[in-house]
């Protein structure tokens, strides 16, 4: 038999030793390979082709949502422009980042399967894993921060410029964080009871494992760093983009809370300077005096109070033609949409990454006990794919949904 | 057939990648992302969405080739993934086609009343 040829390597004959014991049959063929295959080569190619058919599957999957992303964009390019503001393009570049190199260190896993490496292996894949953890930990900031302002799917969307921080919403990031504080906890556990009970594989499985859910945490710690970050930064600079409607009303609200006049008025000439009325700033600029201005402002500060909503910020709206008053994307239909296709692409692709975690986990397990050889690597190749792909489509995720102007 | 020369009777099938050649990649993935990144400040009208798509694309195919081992791998599997992307093509162009045409009778041109629009 051809299969006889096939045991070669040091792995491959102990392999095939412990196969005989567990079948018993005549003929003798590695544990690794399936009993329909003539060769190892054979089962890593049909193994191979099913995978990719799964990513076209995939692809094909994920091409209905950029259609439906395309669609929108095309009816509505002043949405996504607006909107794609409230995106944090830090925290995008950053998971873009660690997406990337968790695909490196996923090929190198790859590598080392083929080479034998067993500790790399386990070491790479234990690193790819941990990279999925700061990429969810830094996907959970930016949920639980949109939900908290509002910014929700069509339908829920409630993000009010005048009060972009709402109190009374539950603490998301909190209830995100549950399930991962409390699978944290129980690997701990495991590694106490299985370092009590001497079980030596359970130990070694749980030490990296324990590793990546406290990645988690590295990445919840990172994003609230860099969103904090880019809040302040946000209001110092607020409506420094071109339509600015939404920012300058974030920092006329913001401003809002201390009852000072002058204060008020800064902000109202912020807005002003902001939303580009440059004609009534050089005017109050001039003349500190101009009293007739000053009580603009101040009427425009109390309409403000009153209704609650934008007024100050619509200031370079004065023409109020029905050209302008459509330019408004913040409307919840609009920009519901708009949330709606973010949280549908980036909720399923994040759906991937548990899944890849899964998976990977998976291998961990099974690259601690050596089962991978350079015959018999393809698990961590097809998972290798799966995980490129999952890239792969960050990749055109990030530009269109975070960098749009 | 002993020792390590499988390579006689095919079964010599895994190709490990280089190590330089896998962290060039990386490297190079990383400075299109800060290129992408970068461009985003600068205003190239209309050209915008064709600049990203095209760094996008680079990038992907740089993953595609050299981390999805395409480069190295059988040809049906190349016609099979790549084939796919034929049919994304078709897909979305037809669609887009379709909407443009349609739209107006599910995405009216007047949105609902703007609030506090009324001050001036």
């Amino acid at each position: 038999m051809s299969t006889t040829d096939v045991q070669t390597t040091e792995t491959g004959a102990s392999a095939s030793a412990s196969s005989d014991s567990t079948h018993g049959h005549d003929h003798d063929h590695p544990s690794f390979l399936a009993h329909h295959f003539d060769t190892p080569e054979q089962q890593f190619d049909s193994g191979k082709l099913g995978m990719w058919l799964f990513l076209v599957t995939e692809v094909l999957f994920f091409s209905g949502m950029f259609c439906a992303y395309a669609i929108f964009r095309m009816l509505r390019p002043e949405v996504f422009e607006g909107c794609s503001q409230f995106l944090n393009t830090k925290l995008g570049a950053i998971n873009t980042g660690v997406l990337l190199f968790s695909s490196l260190t996923m090929a190198w896993a790859v590598r080392c399967a083929q080479t034998e490496e067993y500790k790399k292996l386990t070491a790479l894949l234990a690193t790819t894993l941990s990279c999925a953890m700061v990429f969810l930990g830094v996907k959970s900031i930016e949920y639980s921060h949109k939900w908290g302002m509002g910014l929700n799917p069509a339908g829920l969307f409630t993000y009010d410029p005048a009060n972009p921080h709402p109190g009374g919403h539950p603490n998301y990031l909190l209830w995100l964080c549950i399930p991962f504080i409390a699978i944290t906890i129980g690997v701990a556990i495991w590694l106490v009871v299985s370092f009590l009970k001497k079980n030596t594989f359970q130990f070694e499985c749980a030490k990296p494992l324990l590793v990546v859910c406290l990645s988690f945490f590295a990445g919840v710690g990172l994003g609230t760093i860099l969103e904090s970050g880019e809040s302040a930064e946000h209001h110092a600079a607020a409506g420094d983009h071109g339509d600015g409607d939404a920012h300058a009303d974030h920092a006329v609200a913001d401003h809002d809370h201390d009852h000072d006049h002058d204060a008020d008025v800064e902000a109202a000439v912020a807005a002003m300077e902001d939303s580009g009325d440059l004609v009534a700033l050089e005017a109050l600029a001039a003349d500190e005096s101009n009293t007739g201005l000053q009580n603009q402002l101040d009427a425009r500060r109390r309409q403000y109070e009153v209704a609650g909503s934008s007024v100050v910020s619509d200031v370079d709206e004065v023409d109020g033609t029905i050209e302008k008053a459509t330019q408004n994307v913040f409307t919840p239909r609009t920009a519901g949409v708009f949330f709606s296709i973010y949280y549908c692409m980036t909720g399923i692709h994040a759906i991937h990454i548990l899944a890849g975690i899964g998976v990977l986990v998976w291998l961990l397990v099974r690259s601690i006990r050596q089962d991978f050889n350079r015959q018999y690597f393809g698990p961590v190749d097809y998972v290798g794919l799966y995980w490129h792909l999952v890239d792969l489509i960050w990749i055109y995720l990030f530009p269109l949904l975070y960098l749009i102007r | 057939m002993s020792g390590h020369g499988h390579s006689d009777d095919g079964t010599d099938f895994a190709h490990p990648i280089p190590l330089p050649l896998l962290f060039g990649v990386f490297f190079a993935l990383v400075f299109l992302t800060i290129v992408t990144v970068a461009q985003a400040s600068f205003d190239l009208g209309s050209l915008d969405v064709a600049v990203v798509m095209a760094i996008a694309t680079i990038k992907a195919i740089l993953v595609a080739l050299f981390f999805m081992h395409l480069a190295f791998d059988k040809p049906f599997n190349i016609i099979v993934f790549v084939g796919s992307f034929v049919f994304v093509g078709l897909f979305v162009i037809f669609t887009l086609s379709d909407s443009q045409l349609t739209s107006d009778s599910f995405e009216p041109k007047i949105d609902e009343p703007v609030v506090a629009e009324a001050s001036m």
